[in-house]
């Protein structure tokens, strides 16, 4: 093994990239690598989009203790990141008296886990608030922490500045086996050859039981992916104040309504258990039930209001809490198993994940020094990640100064959602390159609005070929295999006469 | 920041732009501005490069772009401002337009009439909620035009096109005369949502069948379409279970309607009639905001380019003579509401006294299709102000009826004018 790193992430899932940029800090050698063409584009692109402030998961149950731990860590890290986070807070609803109660159990279960900020709303109170708000509503449990975010946009963010701080990111780099000498893993085989490591990071999301598994760790964990569908509704035509969950059932937090930090408010998600990994189909049943739950809170929600559909997949688990008397078989694992040496292993990262991501990365730092590592801090590790401008967030005069340094910002590609040539090609050449259409519109939020593309695609392959001094025709939507064109037009023939 | 004025400015430069700015300047408007979010002057046109424009405006078969180049043509011979590769964003009712490019970057324009001519955008997958996986290969029809004709690149090789849209099939010819193979054009209606003329010269001629009350109920594919899963519906437009089939191909196009592309009109307040999701507007296309006009598939989705052309020569020249304070004060309205049969009408109000002075063409389309001959009839007051005949009426295809100023005496004191279309 020619190239030897201290310590290999496996996964540039949320999670995945959190843990590489904690980890930054300290004077370590340190390889992210990821399967897919772009980082983040699983799970941690296609989900709810909020933080949770924890009053939701079992009490006792790592989940809760994550979530909860989290909380406070976001406002100061978007503040040093530079995503998308807004504390908008949270509204648990109750349609109907029978529905009451419920709000009083979770009350009790986030005062255990620890949330702050918790208080009632009554129905009145509630539909002041939220004029499109069912009118049966009988009272909502406010939490202040609550938030939504940019999922992908955190993702980035913390891969970028893990990368300005040294991170080597590799992406369509797959897993395929660890390297095992004497119970201690000393690397791992990819398609891409060989990395020698003294720690393994598991951070491989829907595919964390296969990566312990190869280190015989956990040989009964499983996970079972659990689909869930959502519709993005036209902000044109429909704008939420909040974020609204109903009351939650057994399987999960129910199908709610909630704004975005792109205006556009989103219904949704189903939770449907699936064995397929990669099946992020979309089902006329699926969207029926989204539209169906949608109702229930908001009950002016059409179809016609709907501008894009998506699913994501929830990583579920099966391991059970180790905490003595909780009885709850879907826990988070974020350990050093005994089984082996130089794994960090995690798995069953489902919900709340994403706003657990930042505490399960510090968790995962305390296991590491637990078990001997001295972290050293880096004399001149940068906590910040600048942004790039945005045209959607500044005024003319702010954006008029932007085009001055750079008249492609002054060429708007994406009609809909005002994003410029300059943004596109600031994105080709950022720290993690965009280079497929869907890494594009992850970043920009280009093409997600009323015309969906339809204007903009031609458009932006052309940029992105350009940019990577590439043919079109090799230009993709999400990778290889992906590509959009097939071939050249026939050549009109030349007449000699 | 640059500010300039302007007398009339047109927003798009298809051929309802074109002929705005044109109609604009020959009715005395001086300085006349339009703008282009394109390289180049045309619109849709410049990728519409089969033939069947112009029939009757120039009694001529032309294809889309050069058609586009006699109005260019005039426009450069008028010495009609244009500003190219330049994308509006926003419009205030008081007619200040917020635009930006890479030359100079956001400038602000003020002028005294401003015409909207934005055109259609395509509806999309979500729109009609296609479910299935998002793989590449799905794109609008529209999109694919775009490539093929205009860039020279193929976006696929076995095609299956839902929708039966002008250009949906004329791109089902199009792909095919490019050596393509297109599998099947499906529509959820029971009829053909576009021109009998274009089933004929594009789908029959070429052998692709047509299949009426199907849709597509699923898509196949991770990364690149494999293949799409169709389905038969009911009357109700419900699938029909047992009637799947698989259908192996790399692309979907999408056919499945237009709709005008208003958002700048909202911004600048004003009011669209939520059938035609254009603006409500007058004889002269004048909206509800005084000194905004509105020209050609803006307002509603037309299927003859000369038709759009018309259009956008009654807004250019409304905005004319509003700019130079000749356009008459609004006086009598009248409102025009669609009967029996019939989806809507534009314009949506008329004034009897501008009747007086000149005739005023009522457009609209039918809710369902009669294939007999019907009378297309205007009445006011309870009795019929005008009527003709014609051989069959289609959802497809626009109908029109004209009002002529001897009609303006039965209009008299009406509210509203109804316009019904039974079979005769």
């Amino acid at each position: 093994m020619v190239v030897k790193y201290d310590v290999i992430i496996i996964g540039g899932g949320v999670v995945g990239c959190m843990t590489a940029r904690f980890l930054s800090r300290y004077k370590l050698d340190i390889l992210l690598i990821e399967k897919a063409s772009d980082i983040g584009s699983a799970t941690s692109a296609a989900n709810t989009a909020l933080v949770h402030p924890g009053y939701d998961p079992v009490s006792g149950s790592l989940k809760a203790k994550m979530n909860v731990a989290a909380v406070p860590l976001w406002p100061s890290l978007s503040a040093e990141l530079n995503f998308n986070y807004e504390r908008s807070g949270d509204y648990v609803v109750a349609i109907g008296l029978e529905e009451l109660p419920k709000l009083d159990e979770l009350f009790e279960r986030g005062k255990r886990n620890g949330v702050n900020g918790m208080h009632f709303v009554s129905g009145e109170e509630m539909r002041r608030r939220e004029p499109l708000m069912n009118p049966d509503v009988s009272g909502a449990l406010f939490a202040e922490t609550g938030s939504i975010c940019d999922p992908f946009g955190v993702t980035l963010a913390a891969a970028e500045n893990a990368i300005m701080n040294g991170v080597t990111l590799m992406r369509e780099t797959a897993f395929e086996d660890f390297i095992i000498q004497d119970e201690r893993i000393i690397g791992l085989r990819t398609n891409h050859g060989d990395f020698g490591c003294r720690w393994a990071i598991n951070c491989a999301g829907l595919y964390s039981d296969f990566v312990m598994h190869k280190a015989g760790v956990r040989p009964e964990f499983k996970i079972t992916p659990r689909k869930g569908e959502y519709l993005i509704l036209d902000r044109a035509e429909f704008q939420l104040q909040s974020v609204y969950f109903p009351v939650p059932n057994e399987v999960s937090k129910g199908i709610l309504a909630t704004n975005t930090v792109h205006g556009n408010a989103i219904l949704g998600p189903t939770a449907h258990e699936q064995s397929d990994r990669e099946d992020r189909a979309n089902s006329s049943d699926g969207l029926e039930e989204v539209m169906e739950g949608g109702k229930k809170l908001i009950p002016a929600v059409e179809p016609r209001h709907v501008i894009a559909t998506f699913a994501g997949l929830r990583a579920a688990g099966n391991a059970p809490c180790e905490t003595p008397g909780v009885n709850y078989q879907h826990d988070f694992i974020v350990e050093i198993p005994s089984e082996v040496r130089g794994l960090v292993n995690l798995g069953g990262i489902e919900s709340p994940g994403l706003s657990s991501s930042p505490a399960i990365a510090m968790r995962v730092i305390d296991l590491l020094r637990d078990a001997g590592e001295t972290l050293k801090e880096k004399e001149n590790w940068n906590p910040i990640r600048p942004a790039r401008p945005r045209f959607r967030h500044m005024s003319y005069a702010e954006w008029q100064a932007v085009i001055q340094k750079d008249d492609r910002y002054g060429r708007m590609v994406c009609r809909c959602e005002n994003v410029t040539e300059g943004e596109i090609v600031a994105e080709v050449h950022a720290p993690i390159p965009a280079t497929s259409y869907d890494a594009i519109k992850r970043r920009t939020w280009l093409g997600t609005g009323r015309c969906q593309g339809g204007f903009d695609l031609p458009r932006v392959t052309h940029i992105l070929a350009r940019e990577l001094g590439q043919s079109e025709l090799d230009m993709t939507k999400k990778g290889p295999g992906s590509a959009f064109l097939t071939r050249l037009t026939k050549k009109v023939e030349e007449n000699d006469d | 920041m640059i500010d300039q004025t302007y007398d009339v400015v047109v927003v798009g430069s298809g051929p309802g732009g074109l002929a705005a700015a044109i109609a604009a300047k020959e009715n005395g408007a001086e300085k006349v501005l339009i703008i282009e979010r394109d390289i180049e002057l045309g619109g849709i046109l410049l990728q519409c490069i089969h033939n069947g424009f112009g029939m009757e405006i120039f009694k001529e078969d032309l294809p889309g772009p050069s058609y586009a180049q006699r109005f260019i043509q005039q426009v450069s011979e008028l010495g009609i401002d244009t500003l190219l590769d330049s994308m509006v964003l926003e419009a205030t009712p008081q007619r200040r337009l917020y635009v930006t490019n890479r030359a100079g970057g956001i400038r602000t324009i003020d002028t005294k009439a401003l015409v909207f001519a934005m055109g259609c955008r395509e509806r999309t997958r979500a729109q009609i909620r296609v479910p299935g996986t998002r793989p590449a290969g799905v794109y609008t029809a529209g999109t694919a035009q775009r490539w093929v004709n205009v860039e020279g690149f193929m976006p696929g090789k076995r095609f299956v096109i839902l929708g039966s849209g002008d250009i949906g099939m004329i791109m089902a010819r199009r792909l095919t005369l490019e050596g393509a193979q297109v599998e099947r054009v499906l529509e959820i209606m029971p009829y053909l949502s576009g021109l009998s003329r274009n089933y004929v010269q594009c789908l029959q001629d070429f052998n692709i069948p047509l299949h009426l009350k199907h849709t597509v109920k699923n898509i196949i594919g991770n990364k690149r379409v494999e293949a799409v899963e169709m389905a038969a519906v009911d009357d109700q437009r419900r699938i029909i279970p047992g009637s799947e089939e698989v259908i192996l191909c790399d692309t979907l196009l999408l056919s499945v309607g237009l709709i005008p592309e208003n958002e700048l009109s909202r911004q600048a307040g004003v009011q669209l009639d939520s059938l035609t999701s254009g603006p409500l507007v007058d004889s002269y296309f004048h909206t509800n905001v005084p000194g905004i006009f509105a020209a050609g598939n803006v307002v509603h989705v037309y299927d003859l380019v000369d038709w759009v052309t018309g259009a956008g020569r009654e807004a250019g020249r409304g905005a004319a003579l509003y700019a130079m304070g000749k356009l008459p004060a609004s006086g009598a309205c009248i409102a025009v509401r669609a009967g029996n049969n019939v989806r809507y009408v534009v314009p949506q109000r008329i004034d009897a006294q501008v009747l007086e002075q000149e005739p005023i063409s009522l457009q609209f389309r039918v809710s369902r299709p009669i294939e007999a001959p019907v009378w297309l009839e205007a009445a006011a007051n309870g009795n019929s102000v005008t009527r003709r005949s014609v051989f069959y009426a289609r959802p497809g295809e626009m109908l029109n009826l004209p009002l002529k100023p001897e009609m303006a005496d039965g209009l008299r004191g009406a509210k509203e004018i109804t316009i019904h279309v039974n079979e005769r």
